[in-house]
């Protein structure tokens, strides 16, 4: 279980995606995903499937990792695709007891199914190819103006940090006092589901004392390497943005051209 | 002239009150650590070498007494940053060290901090990352590194911040051998090379052995200190306090008890052989 999870693997390379300004990224993929939700009729969805596959291709990121992403999520997938399809309206298909089958109801599954998928892949994308401490720096500048309303953009963003740095640490910790719980006989996958939750305690208080020390320790750690506060503070990485990002804004925005032309020429499909 | 200064300093990590005996950490020390030196500090479980580790830069204020770095008060809080600024303490788990998820903007942290400019950063990180010969690993996750490794990210995570002092947390706890050779050799080719003040916290002898001067420790007090030779002929000391000495010196210490004749005792393995060799002669 633990090993699948991808959220905020960094996967380092040189390619366009790489190299774009992380902000310009971080603003092409929210309007990107407007996008995708904004897609009425196949021709439009086809534009934007074959975009996503066009980014992950130049991604450089091998396609494996992107399925693994695609891995948990896909329980979810197929729970809204199936409730969806029960729930189209219009002239019934196939019809059985209260459960009817529209052939708006199967559009809508499709384009549910679709979607969710181009949106983890995308968004996948982001952060497999812009390193957490560039992500959040980035966010942190894009919030900057927050601060005005004395928002704690910095201290916001340096959680994001610590947060994203610790996840496979604490996933990893999880493992092993799940063992250890096992080894001195611990049954976590027998009795129902009741039990099963009570067999998660012994795991969930040592996990939440130990985090809980880990991250003292963390704050002694960064106080002995001077840190107090985002005032001062200078970073190794510049960034700006260049002619790259320019083309990548030019993509992201023929792509929303497209998709708004299919929607006014063709009819809507759901 | 003495870089690190402590005088006769109390600490205890228990609330004060009236009417209860309270255990001091660190229990009336006074040392000096000159610029340059390579120091260790030795002592087992719960003498108090953390305790007094964390004084060297202002973690911990003592209850009583004065610790003066490169002539500042840590008790003044003005200075803090500078403190830390020239005394990097390197702690015992470098899991719990590591901020960023990359290596070479985790070395960045420190420098960061200080508000350094972005290209000389970039210069400090790389030189920092060659010095623990670690370059290589710039771009890689911390977590997936070996113990060791994550060690001499530690190590270069402080380095990059150029102070004049390194105190190190028992660097080589949980480590294999070859893991401890590892770091060992990057702290004295620090301590060599680049001028740097090493204090090294351990409790292995052999590692107090490299060191140019060793202070031992036992419950919150110096019990002695000395050049590593001096310290380690004193075995009847040592052994009443729980502590050993390195195996070279004790196989010669207990032929001396036999009655065989040396006029001093050995450190290493090898100047063990070499004497073992010239009075088998």
């Amino acid at each position: 279980m633990v090993r699948d999870i991808t959220l905020g693997q960094y996967y380092p390379g040189k390619s366009f995606l790489h190299r774009l300004d992380p902000r310009s990224k971080i603003i092409l993929l929210i309007a990107y995903l407007v996008i995708i939700f904004c897609t009425f009729n196949y021709l439009s969805l086809l534009l934007v499937t074959i975009f996503t596959a066009l980014v992950i291709a130049i991604s450089g990121v091998p396609f494996k990792t992107y399925l693994k992403s695609l891995k948990i999520v896909i329980t979810i997938v197929i729970i809204t695709s199936i409730l969806n399809l029960f729930y189209g309206t219009g002239e019934p298909i196939w019809q059985w007891w209260i459960i009817s089958v529209t052939a708006n109801g199967i559009n809508r599954a499709i384009f549910v199914t679709i979607r969710i998928i181009c949106l983890i892949l995308a968004s996948s994308c982001l952060t497999f190819t812009t390193s957490p401490t560039d992500l959040t720096d980035a966010l942190e500048r894009l919030l900057k103006p927050l601060n005005k309303i004395h928002f704690p953009v910095h201290e916001v963003s340096m959680m994001m940090t610590l947060a994203l740095r610790f996840v496979p640490t604490l996933l990893e910790e999880t493992d092993k006092i799940m063992q250890a719980q096992k080894a001195r006989g611990a049954d976590m996958e027998a009795g129902n589901l009741f039990t099963r939750i009570k067999a998660m305690i012994p795991i969930l208080v040592p996990l939440f004392v130990s985090a809980f020390r880990r991250a003292y320790e963390v704050a002694t750690a960064m106080e002995c390497r001077c840190y107090n506060g985002g005032s001062g503070r200078t970073r190794m990485k510049v960034i700006h943005m260049t002619k790259r990002d320019a083309v990548g804004f030019i993509g992201v925005a023929l792509i929303i051209i497209g998709v708004f032309i299919c929607n006014i020429m063709m009819k809507k499909v759901i | 002239m003495e870089f690190i200064s402590a005088q006769d300093i109390y600490f205890s990590y228990e609330e004060i009150e009236v009417g209860k005996k309270v255990i001091n950490a660190v229990d009336g020390v006074s040392l000096e650590i000159k610029k340059g030196e390579f120091v260790a500090l030795l002592g087992h479980n719960g003498c108090g070498k953390s305790t007094m580790a964390k004084h060297f830069n202002e973690m911990l204020l003592p209850d009583k007494g004065k610790v003066f770095v490169d002539g500042d008060d840590t008790a003044d809080e003005s200075k803090t940053f500078d403190i830390r600024k020239k005394v990097g303490l390197v702690l015992q788990n470098p899991d719990n060290q590591l901020v960023a998820s990359i290596v070479e903007e985790d070395v960045a942290f420190g420098p960061e901090n200080l508000g350094v400019p972005p290209e000389k950063i970039r210069e400090r990180v790389d030189s920092a990352l060659k010095a623990v010969d670690m370059y290589e690993y710039r771009k890689n996750a911390p977590f997936k590194l070996s113990g060791g490794q994550k060690k001499r990210i530690a190590i270069a995570g402080i380095l990059a911040m150029q102070p004049e002092c390194i105190v190190l947390d028992e660097p080589t706890a949980m480590l294999d051998p070859s893991g401890r050779d590892e770091v060992l050799s990057t702290l004295i080719k620090l301590n060599r090379e680049n001028n740097i003040t090493i204090v090294l916290i351990t409790h292995y002898m052999d590692e107090a052995v490299l060191a140019d001067r060793v202070i031992v420790m036992d419950a919150g007090k110096i019990l002695t200190e000395g050049k590593p030779d001096e310290v380690f002929s004193q075995v009847e000391l040592l052994k009443k306090h729980r502590l050993d000495v390195p195996q070279a010196t004790e196989l010669i210490y207990k032929l001396r008890g036999c009655g065989v004749n040396f006029d001093k005792v050995p450190l290493t393995d090898e100047e063990c052989i070499k004497m073992l060799e010239e009075v088998l002669k």
